[in-house]
């Protein structure tokens, strides 16, 4: 994950004195009847690969393409660099998009796709030959720079798209599913060089996702989107750890999710909730930073990889079930037990596959014990 | 491979026949050498002279070219820009009735049409001529054009216009540089339809032109009435050839691209994998 050592923490989001580059202020956009961006307020600074991230039609790629000028918003204001930038045009922006299809003009070269759009700032020749240069070495497409592009493979044309909207150094660079047309080796070693380049020139990027594997890669802070709004805006393993509700924890990665009732316990230690989720069962002892009232109905949500399977019942868990295995998903690297608790919920619990699998201590129809810490999952008001 | 069918033989000679016989005639006879045209006396290239020197026919097939290239360009010009504002604008009010406006004249009978922009000229005193025959053919077939360039617009990717403003131009740039350069072989295309349309009209031709300047249509058509004579054959035969070479040059012409961009493309996956 892209986290810098602990001694230069990047985090300007918790600096008060840092002044965002980006900053949505109350704005809202409709199309007709239909709100695609509900009442958003959201601040992005200088450096930051910030991802948007939701389902398609969240409302993220309207929430993009109004910071590159192509929509205005109904309401509130959307500054750059403290400017309000609703009245300016897309070609007088210093923000600069890479399109999910790329949008390469298909008659000019690769080199001349590079240079497009410093020819329109009227650089000298000599300047605008040095700054190609410098972007085909950065994306390494020396070699093909008399191409044109359908000569050139998929992975080439998403690199000159990537080379095309940095080449003006734009304050902002926007992405809009760039990785989308690529399979999946290609996907993951390109994202890495995307974090590089980031980093290379220090440009603020913005990307649109609705793969929430490659946003908890790159971006150091996700925004997870449904319908228009802002469901949680934190660094991935803030969003990952503690969700803010279960929409986001279910979106994110995979999560068991455990409905019931709450009793705040503060004699047992500060934050401590018991969930009564089940009849004849001992209540999940879960900590919280939130309030929930007695008898506040609540989800508990753990991810597989936090729950414990054993043969026999641990000594000393806060949390322990017993079950039968269901399902078995071997996945090379890590397995999946699919466990049926005798009051039929079915708990994940995930395993690193550090043995042989012949060495495997479960099969199919084992009676298990599934366990887990107070601290293992969060407690969510839904 | 299925055996060629007496049937299927006879309906293909049947039907190159129909659509072929008559301008292999025309074509045979165009070299004979007698003046009367259904009486052969041999092979002459006689009436190709007569016709190079024939003055009245000269003066009318350079009208003609002046009016069809004209007449073609600036209803390229106008039937593109309607085509970009029909596709591109989105939606108007009164914009189905716009598009409809733009294409009633593909199926308006030419009668009508030529009468009414008769009328036109007659009530705003202008004198008929070169001017009018242009107007009128620009008229007609840039509806054309329009919808052969907004069939292309339509598949055409809008980010690559919107990638054009990110990069810095304004929306005139951006059509020049962008869009236009992609959709060029629509607006070429367009221009040869048009191009055509304006070289063999008669009917709208007849009605706007005047003693001042003819087409050669017109011309062709009036001298009939006096009877076919072999120049008019000769005439037919170097029509039909221009003709011929326009349609098989740019045919072979984008046939040639469109290989050659298919094999650079699979060229393009071979490195990748």
């Amino acid at each position: 994950m892209a986290q810098p050592s602990p001694q230069q923490v990047f985090a300007p989001w918790e600096d008060p004195s840092e002044t965002p580059l980006i900053e949505f202020r109350g704005v809202t956009k409709r199309f007709g009847d239909f709100t695609a961006i509900d009442d958003i307020s959201l601040s992005i600074f200088r450096r930051e690969f910030f991802a948007l991230l939701g389902p398609s039609g969240c409302g993220k790629t309207t929430l993009m393409r109004m910071l590159a000028g192509f929509e205005t918003p109904s309401e509130g204001d959307i500054l750059l660099d403290r400017q309000d930038i609703a009245p300016v045009p897309p070609n007088k922006r210093a923000v600069n998009m890479m399109f999910q299809s790329y949008a390469l003009f298909p008659h000019l070269s690769v080199w001349e796709n590079i240079a497009f759009g410093l020819k329109r700032d009227r650089l000298p020749k000599d300047e605008i030959a040095a700054r190609v240069t410098e972007m085909l070495r950065l994306t390494r497409l020396e070699k093909f720079a008399r191409r044109k592009p359908h000569q050139i493979s998929g992975g080439q044309r998403q690199r000159v798209a990537l080379a095309r909207s940095l080449a003006k150094a734009p304050k902002l660079l926007l992405l809009d599913e760039p990785l989308g047309a690529l399979d999946k080796k290609l996907r993951q070693d390109t994202q890495f060089e995307l974090m590089d380049i980031q980093e290379k020139t220090g440009t603020t990027f913005v990307i649109v996702t609705h793969d929430q594997e490659e946003a908890m890669t790159v971006a150091s802070r996700v925004a997870v989107m449904d319908e228009g709004r802002l469901v949680q805006v934190a660094t991935p393993d803030v969003i990952y750890e503690t969700p803010a509700s279960v929409y986001v924890a279910d979106f994110i990665g995979d999560v068991n999710l455990l409905e019931g009732r709450a009793t705040p316990v503060p004699e047992a230690g500060e934050g401590r909730v018991d969930l009564a989720w089940a009849e004849g069962q001992p209540p999940i002892r879960a900590t919280t930073d939130r309030a929930f009232d007695k008898g506040q109905q609540a989800w508990f949500a753990i991810r597989p990889e936090k729950v414990t399977i054993t043969p026999g019942r641990p000594d000393e868990a806060a949390n322990a079930v017993k079950g039968r295995i269901l399902d078995i998903a071997y996945l090379g690297n890590i397995s999946t037990y699919h466990v049926e608790l005798p009051t039929g919920h079915v708990v994940k619990a995930q395993t690193a596959n550090t043995r042989r699998i012949a060495r495997r201590a479960f099969t199919w129809e084992d009676e298990v014990w599934l366990s887990w810490t107070a601290t293992a999952g969060v407690l969510l008001e839904g | 491979m299925r055996r060629f069918s007496w049937f299927n033989a006879t309906s293909l000679t049947l039907g190159f026949a129909f659509l072929y016989l008559p301008m292999v005639i025309l074509i045979v006879y165009s070299f004979n050498a007698s003046e009367l045209v259904t009486v052969w006396a041999g092979f002459s290239t006689r009436w190709y002279g007569e016709l190079l020197r024939d003055e009245a026919f000269l003066d009318a097939a350079w009208v003609t070219l002046q009016v069809a290239v004209a007449s073609s360009t600036i209803a390229t010009v106008l039937g593109t820009m309607a085509a970009h504002v029909m596709v591109r604008a989105g939606r108007f009010w009164g914009r189905t009735l716009f598009s409809g406006m733009i294409y009633a004249p593909l199926v308006m009978p030419e009668v009508i049409t030529g009468l009414s922009l008769l009328l036109l000229f007659i009530n705003i005193g202008l004198d008929r001529g070169i001017l009018t025959i242009i107007l009128a053919h620009t008229t007609f077939s840039m509806c054309y054009v329009s919808v052969v360039v907004s069939a292309r617009l339509v598949s055409f990717d809008r980010a690559l216009e919107e990638a054009a403003l990110d990069l810095g131009c304004s929306p005139f740039e951006a059509f020049r540089l962008v869009t236009l350069p992609i959709i060029l072989p629509a607006v070429i295309s367009g221009w040869l339809l048009a191009f055509t349309l304006s070289l063999d009209d008669l009917v709208i031709a007849s009605f706007t032109a005047g003693p001042s300047a003819t087409t050669l249509p017109i011309k062709i058509f009036s001298s009939i009435r006096l009877g076919v004579s072999p120049e008019i054959n000769a005439l037919s035969t170097i029509l039909i050839a221009v003709v011929a070479v326009g349609v098989i040059t740019a045919s072979l012409v984008s046939k040639r691209s469109a290989i050659r961009q298919a094999e650079e493309e699979r060229a393009a996956v071979r490195a990748e994998g």
